[in-house]
C-alpha cells in the first residue's frame, strides 16, 4: 500500500485559499493526467469541489511527495498553504477518503452530494487512465463504506444540505418564501438543488442565466422558469429577491457598484445573494451595501454547525464503520494484489521445473543444442499451459474486490508466502537476470510459513 | 383614588413584560415570552378599567384623558402592539414596546398629581379628538420606531452571519419591516388628523395660532419628520439604517414636543 493524500477542505482552509487550489471541471482531466504522469505517483485522482480540494495517489514507492506536484502543478511555492494543507498516508489515507465518501468530514455532516462529486472525480480519472487497478479497488471500497454508513446509520437521514441551509436564511429575510423569485446564474447541480428547495418552499419566478444557453434553457424548462442570455444578465437581475451564483468565472460577477444600482432599483427591497461558487462569483464588500445579504460557502457552513452537533452521537457510529472498514481493506489489499501471488506462482513453479530437469538431466545423457531446446520447451510449455488459467483467474479475482477467496485459495493450494517474502524473493530474482536458474529461493517448502 | 390603584395593578402585571425586554437582551426564553404576553392582556385590562373609571369620575372623555395623558398614551401603544401580535403572532416588538409602556405607566402611576389643561377648552369635543387621534398616532410611531430598531438588529445578525445568541428568535426581516411600514401608514393619517383637530381647538380657543410657540413648532416639526419618512419610504423605499435615523428623529422630537407642554403657552399641564 503507497496510498498517500494531500488537500486542504473547509475545516483548513477559508475559501480565498480553496479557491486558488480548486481545478475547474474542465481542466479536470488535464490535471490527473498530469498528477499520475509525476515521476513518484503510479496512479492518481483529483477531487475539487467547493469544500475541498484533494490530491489522491499510489505511489510509486514509499518516498515521493505529493507536495511536488502541487508546487510545479500551481507554479508556487505553497508557503501559503503550509499551515493548510492536510497529508495522509497509507491508512490513514485510506481512512480519509472512506470518511470524505461517507459524507463524515463534509460541512453538513451526512449530506448526499459529496458521495456523488467522488463517483464523478472518479469517473474523471478513470477515463483518463489515471486510475487504475490501485485506486480503482480503493474508490470502489469507499462507494461501498458510504453506502454502509448511510444505511446503518441515520448520519444522511435528516439530512440538512447547503440547500435547505439556504432556504432557512433565506426565511429568516423574507419571512414567507411565497411569490419571490429566484434567479440562478449558472446552472450547476447546487444551485439547481438550491432552487429545488427554494420553490418547494413556495418561492414563485425562476430565472436561468448560463454562458451555455442551452444549459439555461433545459434548467428553466424543468421548473417552469426562464431562461436568460448571459449577456442580458445585469439588465434582468433586479428581478431577483434570491441571487444563487455559481458559475465558473475567475473573477467576481456582482461588486459593490452592481449592489447599490441594483438597491436603487428595488426600491431597497432586500436582496439575498447566495454565492455558492469557488471561487466566488459575488465580493463580499456588497455584504456591506444595506438590503444586500451576501452569504458564500464559507457562511452556509457556520449556518448549519449547530445541525452537526444534532448528529454527533450517529456520526459516532459512522467512525466506528469506518475504522472497522479501514481495517478489513488493509488486510484485502495484501491479499488482494494479485501481482505478489503470480509472481510467486511463477516462481514456483519455475522451481520445481528447473529441479525435476536437473533430476532427469543425468538419466538423459548428452544432449545435443536441439534435443536441449526442446525440453526446455516442452517443461516451459506444459508450466504456462497449467498456470494460463490460475493467472487470469487472479488477475480477473482483482478487478473485484469483494473476492478475496481466489486468491486466498491459490496461495493456499500452492503454500506461497506473504507478501513481504515475495517481495525479496522478486528482487533477488531480478537481481539474478532473468535467465538465472536457482534452486531453493524461497519460494517453495517451509510447509505453514504463514496461516 | 381607585383609578391610580388599578393603573398601578396594570403596572404589576407590565413589569413582566420589563423583565421580558432585559432578559431578552442576553438570551431568549420562549416561556417568559408566554408569561409577558399573557400579563400584559391581563394589564391592558385593569389599564383600560382604570381609564374607564376615570371617565366615569370626571363624566368627560376629553378631560379624562387629559388627566391620565401617559396612561392613556401607554394604553394605545400596548394596543397597537397586540395588533401587531395578532397579525404576525411575534412578541419581539416587545422587546422595545414594553420598557416604554412600563415607563409610561410608572409615570402616571406615581404622578402625585394629575396634570390638567388651563384652558377651557377642555371640555371641547375636538379636544377630546385631538387627544386620541395624537396618540394613537404616537403609539404608531413608536411601534414604528421599536420595528426600525428591531430590523436594524436582524439585519446586523444576518450581515455578521452569527445565528446564534439573542437575535435567533427575532422575525424575519421582512415581517419587522411589515409592521414597522403598516404602523407607520396607519400612524399617518391619524397624527395629521390629530394636529389638525389641534389647531381647530387653539384657532377657537385663542383665535389664532402662534407657531413659534415651542410646542406647536415641535409639532409640526414632528410632522415634518413624519411625513418625511413617509415619503422616502414610498418613493426610495428607504428601510434599515436610514427608516431607523428619521424614526429616532421623529421620536425624539416627538419627546421633546411633550416635554415642552410644560413649557407652552397655549398648551400648558398645570398642576390643579
Amino acid at each position: 500500500m503507497r496510498f498517500q493524500l494531500i488537500g486542504v477542505n473547509h475545516k483548513t482552509a477559508p475559501v480565498e485559499l480553496r479557491e486558488r487550489l480548486a481545478i475547474p471541471e474542465s481542466r479536470l482531466p488535464e490535471a490527473c493526467k498530469r498528477l499520475s504522469e509525476h515521476p513518484a505517483v503510479a496512479e492518481g485522482m483529483i477531487v475539487s469541489t467547493c469544500n475541498r480540494v484533494e490530491f489522491i495517489a499510489s505511489m510509486r514507492n514509499g518516498t515521493g511527495d505529493l507536495r511536488e506536484f502541487l508546487r510545479e502543478y500551481f507554479d508556487t511555492d505553497l508557503s501559503a498553504f503550509e499551515n493548510h494543507l492536510y497529508e495522509f498516508k497509507e491508512d490513514d489515507a485510506v481512512r480519509h477518503i472512506f470518511r470524505v465518501a461517507a459524507s463524515l468530514d463534509s460541512m453538513v455532516v451526512g449530506e448526499p452530494q459529496i458521495l456523488g462529486q467522488v463517483k464523478e472525480a472518479y469517473a474523471t480519472a478513470r477515463a483518463v487512465g489515471a486510475v487504475r487497478a490501485q485506486l480503482d479497488q480503493l474508490l470502489t471500497r469507499a462507494f461501498a463504506v458510504a453506502k454502509r454508513v448511510r444505511t446503518e446509520t441515520a448520519v444522511g437521514s435528516s439530512s440538512v444540505s447547503i440547500a435547505s441551509v439556504a432556504v432557512e436564511l433565506a426565511k429568516k429575510i423574507f419571512g414567507s418564501l411565497n411569490g419571490k423569485s429566484v434567479y440562478l446564474v449558472g446552472a450547476g447541480k447546487m444551485s439547481e438543488l438550491a432552487a429545488r428547495h427554494l420553490l418547494a418552499q413556495g418561492a414563485g419566478a425562476l430565472f436561468v442565466a448560463n454562458r451555455t444557453y442551452d444549459r439555461a434553457i433545459r434548467l428553466a424548462h424543468k421548473f417552469h422558469g426562464q431562461a436568460i442570455e448571459f449577456s442580458r444578465l445585469y439588465e434582468t437581475c433586479d428581478r431577483a429577491d434570491i441571487m444563487i451564483t455559481s458559475t465558473g468565472s475567475p473573477n467576481f460577477i456582482f461588486r459593490p457598484e452592481h449592489g447599490e444600482k441594483l438597491m436603487a432599483l428595488r426600491k431597497n427591497k432586500p436582496m439575498f445573494f447566495i454565492d455558492i461558487a469557488v471561487p466566488r462569483d459575488v465580493d463580499p464588500e456588497m455584504n456591506k451595501i444595506d438590503g444586500v445579504f451576501v452569504y458564500d460557502i464559507d457562511d452556509l457552513q457556520q449556518a448549519v454547525s449547530s445541525h452537526v452537533a444534532d448528529r454527533k452521537k450517529e456520526a459516532e457510529r459512522a467512525e466506528a464503520i469506518v475504522s472497522d472498514e479501514v481495517g478489513k481493506f488493509h488486510v484485502r489489499l495484501q491479499t488482494l494484489d494479485v501481482v505478489p501471488t503470480i509472481v510467486s506462482l511463477q516462481d514456483h513453479l519455475e522451481t520445481i521445473r528447473q529441479a525435476e530437469i536437473d533430476r532427469v538431466r543425468g538419466r538423459l545423457g548428452t544432449m545435443t543444442t536441439d534435443q536441449e531446446l526442446a525440453v526446455e520447451a516442452l517443461t516451459r510449455g506444459i508450466v504456462n499451459k497449467i498456470m494460463h488459467t490460475p493467472i487470469s483467474t487472479l488477475k480477473t479475482a482483482a478487478r473485484d474486490p469483494e473476492s478475496t477467496t481466489v486468491i486466498d485459495l491459490v496461495r493456499r493450494l500452492f503454500n506461497l508466502h506473504s507478501e513481504d517474502e515475495t517481495k525479496e524473493v522478486a528482487v533477488a530474482k531480478s537481481d539474478r537476470g532473468p535467465d538465472a536458474s536457482g534452486s531453493g529461493t524461497g519460494v517453495s517448502g517451509k510447509p505453514g510459513a504463514r496461516r | 383614588m381607585m383609578t391610580l390603584i388599578w393603573l398601578r395593578v396594570a403596572l404589576v402585571c407590565y413589569a413582566a413584560g420589563l423583565l421580558y425586554a432585559l432578559v431578552a437582551l442576553t438570551r431568549t426564553s420562549e416561556i417568559l415570552g408566554k408569561i409577558a404576553l399573557h400579563a400584559s392582556y391581563l394589564g391592558m385590562v385593569f389599564h383600560f378599567v382604570s381609564l374607564t373609571e376615570a371617565v366615569v369620575q370626571t363624566g368627560q372623555l376629553a378631560s379624562a384623558s387629559a388627566h391620565n395623558a401617559e396612561s392613556l398614551l401607554a394604553f394605545l401603544i400596548m394596543v397597537v402592539f397586540m395588533l401587531a401580535y395578532l397579525v404576525y403572532k411575534t412578541t419581539t416588538p416587545g422587546i422595545v414596546i414594553f420598557p416604554l409602556v412600563f415607563l409610561l405607566t410608572f409615570v402616571a402611576a406615581t404622578g402625585q398629581q394629575p396634570l390638567v389643561f388651563t384652558s377651557i377648552a377642555a371640555k371641547h369635543g375636538w379636544l377630546a379628538v385631538h387627544i386620541l387621534m395624537i396618540f394613537t398616532g404616537y403609539a404608531a410611531l413608536f411601534l414604528s420606531f421599536g420595528a426600525s430598531i428591531l430590523y436594524l438588529m436582524q439585519e446586523r445578525a444576518l450581515k455578521s452571519k452569527s445565528s446564534n445568541g439573542v437575535f435567533s428568535r427575532l422575525p424575519a426581516l421582512q415581517v419587522i419591516d411589515d409592521i414597522g411600514y403598516r404602523s407607520l401608514m396607519l400612524g399617518f393619517p391619524f397624527m395629521t388628523l390629530g394636529l389638525i383637530a389641534g389647531s381647530v381647538v387653539a384657532e377657537s380657543t385663542y383665535g389664532r395660532i402662534d407657531f413659534l410657540d415651542p410646542k406647536i413648532l415641535l409639532s409640526v416639526l414632528m410632522w415634518a419628520v413624519y411625513l418625511l419618512m413617509v415619503f422616502t419610504r414610498l418613493s426610495a423605499g428607504w428601510r434599515g439604517r436610514r427608516a431607523a435615523l428619521l424614526a429616532s428623529v421623529a421620536f425624539v422630537a416627538a419627546i421633546v414636543a411633550w416635554i415642552s407642554n410644560y413649557f407652552s403657552a397655549m398648551h400648558r399641564f398645570i398642576t390643579s
